[in-house]
């Protein structure tokens, strides 16, 4: 048989593919945001992805220069828009750190309540945009369906759906509404019926587990180095949460509360719960170890709230202190990062003794958790590029700020 | 917390790249100078017992008034700081670095200052510092690809200078 390339009965030899530049995007603002990935391709195989980013940028960082840091609260939801009372908490806390605050019991337990409940808003559009990058729309109907109980649960607390403002230095802008507590109570009771049908919907799902398990394996010394925070790192077996470890100003939120970092050691995550099973092919640091780290952490945070809500109903003290709108800050500078959903959240704040930030400054989580995408998508199928980055969870707004 | 320990020993390790600190601040930190940054950095993330690992977060700050009615109240020196915080995950502390800098290179308007990169240490580098130089102005020696980041490659100018004038058009959009 004649080996010649030219003869056309042999297909083999006459599939030859060249390198492909192709263009990702920008997508559209609804999933993750506005995110452009130029792959160099052969064939299937991506040999390199360089992210383009920056399109969602608003010079938040500038406007806060202009600004009293009550007034930047405002511009800090817009930032991870999925979780703007997360922003709120984390800008807060920086303030009050410069100003030396120090807050009253019941402020502090309504803020975990809070704080918790936009981390379940957001690991839930978290678990359903990653479903719509894999092809499939039901999980994002059912994660979609919560979130609105949740954001139901915030508008009769704050009035805002998505941009809330409501944390802010020195507490809360109120207190929560009389029966807010019974909602969220019967919210919660029925929620963990509904995290199971997504566990069966994805977490247990053949294609699911096939799709994610052994893809964008990320190693934990590569996630450390590239400053990969939140469930990203915890997904790679790395036992960090600043919710424990953090700073005190941070963790004494937490003080007292049962609460164990969602992470696997020993092959085992924290086993209290009827968790699904670990399939026996995934590796750690996959996508579908980064997902599966999400979902536990819903449960977690259900745990969270329901003893801050203990907490809170007799606790003692106002839900703030007062605050003048152009108070003095005092000259000098401070950092600090709280666990947001995505990862570490860090607000920088140099103050030169106005009421007036000098310097604002915000670390973005994903923005280091994106930029691990370039060593994660080096030699992966053209399909599975979707699945990595959407494992990553990122939200374009936050990035480019 | 950086401790006072820590700055002795660096001191003595290092000399005169430490150019100083500030252990009274909330955040306390430590001033090295740009050609010791490398060796300094390296030597936070491997020496044990030190083990910064993480790199959290790389900002520049501009310390200039344009305004020369409020220059005169300024309380700071005019300079440019570029800003390490880092964190050790074994022992669970933070750290604070500084670098500060002219405003301009030798003075002459418009040459960038420098400073050496350190993304060969951690990887978070490389694109804080693509965003530090795309903002802020700085230029990273040896970074391994030294790209503006969140403005479009053919922007002109350092939005976060403090002296910054919005251009007048781009592409025909009206700036201002």
């Amino acid at each position: 048989m004649s080996t010649d390339v030219d003869d056309p009965r042999i297909v083999e030899f006459d599939v030859r593919t060249d390198e492909m530049l192709v263009n990702m995007g920008p997508q559209h603002p609804s999933t993750h945001g506005v995110l452009r990935l130029v792959l160099r391709t052969d064939g299937e195989i991506v040999s390199e992805v360089t992210p383009h980013i920056g399109y969602l940028h608003r010079c938040a960082e500038k406007i806060g220069e202009n600004l009293t840091p009550r007034q930047w609260i405002p511009y800090t939801d817009r930032m991870d828009y999925l979780a703007g009372m997360n922003m709120n908490l984390g800008w807060s806390l920086t303030v009050e750190k410069l100003l030396n605050y120090e807050l009253p019991e019941k402020a502090r337990h309504l803020r975990v309540i809070i704080a918790e409940l936009n981390r379940i808003a957001s690991h839930f559009v978290g678990m359903g945009a990653y479903g719509l990058d894999l092809g499939t729309f039901s999980p994002f109907l059912y994660a979609f369906r919560e979130r609105e109980k949740i954001l139901d649960l915030f508008e009769d607390a704050c009035g805002a759906r998505l941009t809330y403002s409501y944390i802010t230095p020195g507490g809360a802008t109120d207190d929560l509404p009389a029966g807010w507590l019974k909602k969220c109570e019967t919210f919660l009771d029925q929620l963990l019926a509904v995290i199971d049908e997504c566990h069966t919907l994805l977490t247990t799902n053949e294609i699911f587990i096939r799709r994610t398990v052994n893809v964008g394996v990320l190693s934990p010394e590569m996630a450390i180095n590239y400053g990969c925070t939140g469930p990203v790192l915890r997904g790679s077996g790395v036992d960090h949460d600043l919710r424990r470890d953090g700073e005190e100003r941070y963790t004494e939120m937490y003080d007292g509360y049962a609460f164990e970092v969602i992470c696997e050691t020993d092959g085992h995550y924290p086993s209290d719960h009827d968790y699904p099973p670990v399939p026996e092919s995934a590796v750690l640091g996959d996508c579908w170890h980064r997902f599966y780290v999400r979902m536990l952490e819903v449960i977690q945070a259900m745990d969270l709230i329901r003893q801050a809500m203990d907490r809170y109903s007799t606790a003692e003290g106002d839900y703030g202190v007062p605050i003048k709108l152009f108070e003095k800050l005092p000259k000098g500078e401070v950092y600090l990062e709280t666990e947001c959903p995505r990862g570490q959240m860090g607000f920088y704040l140099v103050s030169d003794g106005t009421s007036i930030p000098w310097r604002t400054r915000a670390r973005s989580s994903c923005f280091s958790n994106l930029s691990v995408t370039e060593e994660l998508c080096r030699g992966v199928l053209l399909a599975d590029v979707p699945a990595v980055v959407g494992s990553l969870d990122i939200v374009m707004g936050e990035i480019d700020r | 917390m950086s401790g006072p320990n820590l700055v002795d020993q660096l001191k003595q390790r290092f000399g005169e790249a430490i150019t100083g600190a500030n252990l009274e601040a909330i955040d306390p930190w430590i001033e090295v100078s740009p050609q010791g940054l490398v060796e300094v950095c390296r030597h936070l993330h491997d020496e044990p017992g030190l083990e910064f690992n993480l790199l959290n977060c790389i900002s520049g700050v501009d310390y200039f008034q344009p305004d020369e009615k409020k220059a005169k109240k300024f309380p700071w020196d005019v300079h440019l700081e570029v800003v390490y915080h880092m964190w050790s995950l074994p022992h669970k502390r933070s750290l604070v670095l500084k670098v500060m800098l002219p405003r301009w290179k030798d003075d002459k308007e418009g040459e960038l200052p420098e400073v050496p990169t350190v993304s060969g240490i951690w990887r978070t580098a490389d694109w804080h510092e693509r965003e530090v130089y795309d903002l802020m102005g700085v230029r990273f020696i040896g970074h391994p690809d030294p790209r503006r980041i969140l403005c479009p490659e053919d922007w002109v100018g350092h939005p976060l200078r403090r002296d910054y004038e919005m251009p007048l058009e781009y592409h025909g959009i009206r700036g201002r």
